[in-house]
C-alpha cells in the first residue's frame, strides 16, 4: 500500500513537472520580449513611418496595414462565418450533406497557412487580378479564420437552450424570426469571443500575407484597398531576418507590439466568456 | 412580403452552409491548376523521390525529397518532445490540478496557442539558437533541433485542449467505479481514464503533428534552410512549407520553379488532409 | 362545436411508433385532460395539435387531424400556432424582461403600436391573475419572478396572441400546491372564452378541472369520457387501475 501511495506521488510530480515546462516558457517567453522591448517602445516608434531602411523611425505603416488586413477579413468571414453557424446549428438535418460540410470545415481549419498563402496568389492576385493588395491579403485570411469563426459561432447558437426556440415557435413566430430575436440575441457572447479569436490569428499570420499583400518596405501608408501595406507579423520577420545589423531593441520593439496586439485580443475574448458564463441565466 | 424577405434570407444561409465546401473545393482547383503543370517536366515519382533540389539551376532539379525528409525530421522531434509532454499536461489539467489553478493554467495554454508563430520563431533565434550551438559545440545553431524544440511548443496547446476534452468526456462512472474496487487516484488514471480516452489522444496527437507540419514562419527562422538530405537532428534542415515561404517571393509567375512550388502546395493540403480526416474519425469513436 | 377532430391518427419519430389509430374530438370551450403514465403518447397528442411536433428529427404522421375543419398539414403552421397556443412543463420564461416576455408574439405578428402593445401586456397579465404582483417592475428581467408567477406569465404570454385553443403540458410539474391551485383557478375562469387541452401526471389535477378526460396508453386512446365516468366508472379495467395508482 505505502508502494502504491509512492508511485501516485512520484507519478503526479512528473505530472507536475510537465505543466510546468508548458506554463513556464510562455510566461518567459512573454517576461523577456516585453522587459527588452519596453525600452524600444515610445510615441516616434509607434506613430513614425521606418527609416534608415527599417533600422530606425517606427512602425507606424505596419501597424497600420495589420489593422486594415484585419478588418478586411472581419469584413469578409463574419457574415458569411456566422450564417454558415445559423444553417448548421438551426437549418441542417443530420444528413451526408451536413457531414461533408463538417468534414470541410475541419479540412479548412487544418490547412497550413502557408498552403492559403499559395490560394490567395492563384485566385486573387492572379487570376482575379487584384495584384499584391490589401484586398486579396484581407480575403485570403479571411478565408482562413473562417472556420475558426463557423465552429465557436455555432458552438454559441447550439448552446441557447431548445426550449427558447419551442416557445417563440409555440407564439407563432417564424423560424427567422426565433434565430433573429431569440437565437441570435443570446448566443452574441460567444460569437464575439470567437470572431476575436479569430481577430487574433488573422493579425499575428504572416505566411498567408507573404505573397498576397506584404510589402517588404514601403514608408507610407496604403491608400486603398488595391494598394500594397506593410504588416506587423511580416515587418517583424523582415527585421530578423533579412535586414543586418538592426538594433535589437528594434525588434524586440516590433515583437512587443504584435504581442501585446494579439495577446490583448486574446484576453478580451477570454474575459467575455468568462463574464457570460457566470451571468448565464439559464 | 415578409415571407419573401424570409425566403431570401433563408437562401443566403444555406448558400453561406455551403461555403465552406466551396471553398476546400476552390483551394484544391487553383493548388492543381498551377501545381499540376510542374509534371510536364518532371515525372510524380522523380518529383516525390528526386535527392536534388535546384529550382533555379540549368536546367532545374526539382526533387523534394530533402524537403520531405527535412520536414519529418522536424516533426519526428516535436512529436517526440510534445506528446509525452502535452498528455501529462492533460492529464494534470483534467485530474489533479485544483479548480482555480486549472483555470490559470488553461488561461496559459490558450495563450501559448495565441503567440503569432513568427514571434515564437524570432525568439527562438535569439535564445534557443545560440545555447543550442554552444551546447552541441555546432558551426550553426539553426538546426532541426531548434525547429523541432520550438514546434512542440506550438504542438502542445493543440495536444494540451483535445487530450484534456477527451479526459474530460470518460463517463464519471469509470472513474467511481475504479475508486470503490479500492484503485489509488494514479492507478485509476493510467489503468481506466488514459485507456478510456485513448482514441481523443491519438486525435489530438494528430492534429498536434498536423500543425507542426504546416507551420511556417518559426520554422523558416531556425532550422537554417539547407534543401540537403539530413544527416542528424543536428544540422541544418528545410522543409516543405519553408521553402514554399521563402522561394515563392522569387519565383516568376508561370516558371517551373513557381509550379513545383504550388506542387509542394499540393502535397501538404493531401497531408493535412488526410491527418485531419483521420484525427476526426478518431474523435467520433469516441462518441 | 368541434375544435379538433383526429381519424386514425398514427404517429412516428423514426422507429418508434408514438401513437397509434387515435379518434378523438375536442369540444370548444371545455377542458379536456389527458392522463397517462410516462411515454404513453399524451405529450406527443399534444404537441401534434400545434404541430411542434414537426420540429424533431424522423417526425412522421398518417391519418387525419382537423383544427375547425381544416387539415392542419394545409393550415400556415405560424397561424395555427397563433391559434393554438401553448404553455410548457416547466416555466420558461424567455431571457427578456416581463413586459418584452408578453409583447414578444404580438410584435412577432406585426404589431408595432406601443400603446397597443401595452394594452395587450396588460390585459394579459390580467387574465392570468398576476398583473398586481408585477405591475410595478415590468422592465424587470422575467427570470427574477418565482416559479408560480413565472408560468402565470407564460400564461399570459399565450393569451397575449389572442389564441382559441391553449394546450397545457403539465404546467404545474414544478410548482408547490399553493402556485398550482392558483394556475388551475385560472384556467377554470379561461374555459370560458378557450379550449383548453390539459396533459397532466397528476389524476388528481385532471379530476379537479377537466370537463372530460381521456386515458392514453402505451400510444393509445383508451377511453375518454365524463370526468366523473372515468373516476368512477371507467369502462376500461386499465384506466381503474391507472387511476387507482396500480402503476404509471
Amino acid at each position: 500500500m505505502r508502494n502504491t501511495q509512492r508511485s501516485q506521488k512520484i507519478a503526479f510530480f512528473f505530472l507536475f513537472l510537465a505543466t510546468l515546462l508548458i506554463v513556464l516558457p510562455v510566461g518567459l517567453i512573454v517576461v523577456i520580449i516585453a522587459q527588452k522591448g519596453m525600452p524600444a517602445i515610445n510615441w516616434q516608434f509607434l506613430s513614425d513611418i521606418p527609416r534608415q531602411g527599417m533600422r530606425a523611425g517606427g512602425i507606424f505603416p505596419a501597424i497600420v496595414g495589420t489593422f486594415y488586413l484585419v478588418f478586411g477579413a472581419l469584413f469578409f468571414a463574419l457574415p458569411m462565418g456566422l450564417l454558415a453557424a445559423v444553417y448548421l446549428s438551426e437549418y441542417a438535418k443530420e444528413n451526408l450533406l451536413n457531414r461533408i460540410i463538417k468534414l470541410a470545415i475541419i479540412n479548412l481549419s487544418g490547412v497550413p497557412s502557408v498552403v492559403y498563402g499559395l490560394f490567395g496568389l492563384a485566385l486573387f492576385v492572379v487570376f482575379l487580378k487584384f495584384g499584391a493588395s490589401i484586398l486579396s491579403g484581407s480575403l485570403t485570411l479571411g478565408i482562413m479564420i473562417l472556420p475558426i469563426i463557423i465552429t465557436t459561432s455555432r458552438e454559441a447558437l447550439e448552446s441557447v437552450p431548445q426550449s427558447f426556440r419551442e416557445v417563440s415557435l409555440s407564439l407563432g413566430a417564424s423560424k427567422w424570426q426565433t434565430i433573429r430575436h431569440i437565437v441570435l440575441p443570446n448566443a452574441i457572447p460567444g460569437i464575439l469571443t470567437g470572431t476575436i479569436l479569430g481577430l487574433g490569428r488573422a493579425a499575428g499570420e504572416t505566411a498567408p500575407i507573404l505573397f498576397t499583400v506584404a510589402a517588404f518596405y514601403l514608408p507610407r501608408l496604403p491608400k486603398s484597398i488595391f494598394d500594397q501595406a506593410m504588416a506587423l507579423p511580416y515587418h517583424l520577420y523582415v527585421i530578423s531576418t533579412q535586414v543586418p545589423n538592426v538594433d535589437e531593441k528594434v525588434r524586440y520593439g516590433t515583437a512587443l507590439v504584435l504581442l501585446f496586439l494579439v495577446l490583448v485580443m486574446n484576453l478580451v475574448a477570454i474575459i467575455i466568456r468568462y463574464n457570460f458564463r457566470k451571468k448565464k441565466k439559464w | 412580403m415578409r415571407k419573401f424577405k424570409e425566403f431570401i434570407i433563408e437562401k443566403l444561409i444555406l448558400i453561406c452552409g455551403l461555403a465552406s465546401i466551396f471553398f476546400v473545393i476552390l483551394i484544391f482547383l487553383f493548388l492543381t491548376k498551377e501545381g499540376l503543370a510542374v509534371f510536364k517536366s518532371v515525372t510524380p515519382a522523380n518529383f516525390i523521390l528526386g535527392k536534388s533540389w535546384y529550382p533555379i539551376s540549368e536546367p532545374a532539379q526539382l526533387g523534394i525529397l530533402p524537403l520531405i525528409l527535412g520536414s519529418l525530421m522536424v516533426t519526428l522531434g516535436a512529436a517526440i518532445i510534445s506528446i509525452p509532454i502535452g498528455v501529462a499536461c492533460a492529464v494534470y489539467i483534467a485530474e489533479i490540478a485544483p479548480l482555480k489553478i486549472k483555470e490559470i493554467l488553461k488561461a496559459g495554454i490558450e495563450l501559448l496557442a495565441a503567440i503569432p508563430s513568427v514571434v515564437l520563431g524570432f525568439i527562438g533565434m535569439v535564445t534557443l539558437v545560440p545555447w543550442v550551438k554552444s551546447t552541441f559545440h555546432l558551426p550553426t545553431g539553426l538546426t532541426a533541433l531548434s525547429g523541432s524544440i520550438i514546434l512542440a511548443f506550438m504542438a502542445m496547446p493543440t495536444i494540451v485542449s483535445v487530450a484534456e476534452d477527451a479526459l474530460y468526456s470518460v463517463p464519471k462512472s469509470y472513474k467511481e467505479g475504479a475508486f470503490a474496487l479500492g484503485a489509488t487516484h494514479w492507478q485509476t488514471i493510467y489503468r481506466v481514464l488514459l485507456p478510456a480516452a485513448s482514441s481523443g489522444i491519438v486525435a489530438a496527437v494528430m492534429l498536434g503533428i498536423g500543425r507542426v507540419i504546416g507551420e511556417t514562419m518559426a520554422v523558416m527562422m531556425i532550422t537554417g534552410n539547407a534543401a540537403v538530405i539530413p544527416q542528424s537532428i543536428l544540422v541544418p534542415v528545410r522543409t516543405l512549407t519553408a521553402t514554399i515561404a521563402a522561394e515563392m517571393g522569387e519565383a516568376v509567375v508561370g516558371s517551373e520553379h513557381y509550379f513545383a512550388l504550388f506542387a509542394i502546395g499540393i502535397v501538404l493540403f493531401i497531408m493535412s488532409f488526410i491527418i485531419n480526416v483521420t484525427a476526426d474519425l478518431f474523435l467520433h469513436k469516441r462518441r | 362545436m368541434v375544435k379538433f377532430s383526429a381519424k386514425d391518427l398514427n404517429i412516428w419519430f423514426g422507429q418508434i411508433h408514438a401513437l397509434k389509430g387515435v379518434n378523438i374530438e375536442i369540444q370548444a370551450n371545455e377542458i379536456l385532460s389527458v392522463i397517462g403514465p410516462s411515454n404513453s403518447g399524451k405529450t406527443s397528442f399534444l404537441r401534434m395539435l400545434n404541430r411542434l411536433n414537426d420540429l424533431y428529427p424522423g417526425f412522421k404522421m398518417s391519418g387525419w387531424l382537423q383544427y375547425d375543419k381544416a387539415d392542419i398539414r394545409k393550415l400556415d403552421v405560424e397561424v395555427l400556432r397563433k391559434r393554438v397556443g401553448m404553455v410548457f412543463a416547466l416555466p420558461l420564461p424567455l431571457p427578456l424582461s416581463i413586459f418584452e416576455n408578453i409583447a414578444y408574439g404580438v410584435k412577432m405578428h406585426g404589431e408595432k403600436n406601443r400603446q397597443k402593445i401595452s394594452a395587450i401586456v396588460e390585459r394579459s397579465l390580467r387574465q392570468a391573475y398576476i398583473w398586481d404582483e408585477v405591475k410595478d417592475r415590468l422592465d424587470v428581467s422575467a427570470f427574477k419572478l418565482s416559479g408560480g408567477q413565472q408560468q402565470r406569465l407564460c400564461i399570459a404570454r399565450t393569451l397575449a396572441v389572442e389564441p382559441d385553443v391553449i394546450l397545457f403540458d403539465e404546467p404545474c410539474s414544478g410548482l408547490d400546491p399553493i402556485s398550482t391551485a392558483k394556475i388551475e383557478e385560472a384556467m377554470l375562469k379561461l374555459k370560458q372564452d378557450y379550449t383548453l387541452v390539459l396533459v397532466t401526471n397528476n389524476v388528481k389535477q385532471a379530476a379537479r378541472v377537466g370537463d372530460r378526460t381521456a386515458f392514453f396508453l402505451s400510444g393509445e386512446l383508451v377511453e375518454l369520457d365524463k370526468t366523473e365516468k372515468i373516476f368512477t366508472a371507467p369502462s376500461d379495467q386499465r384506466t381503474d387501475d391507472y387511476i387507482r395508482g396500480k402503476f404509471g
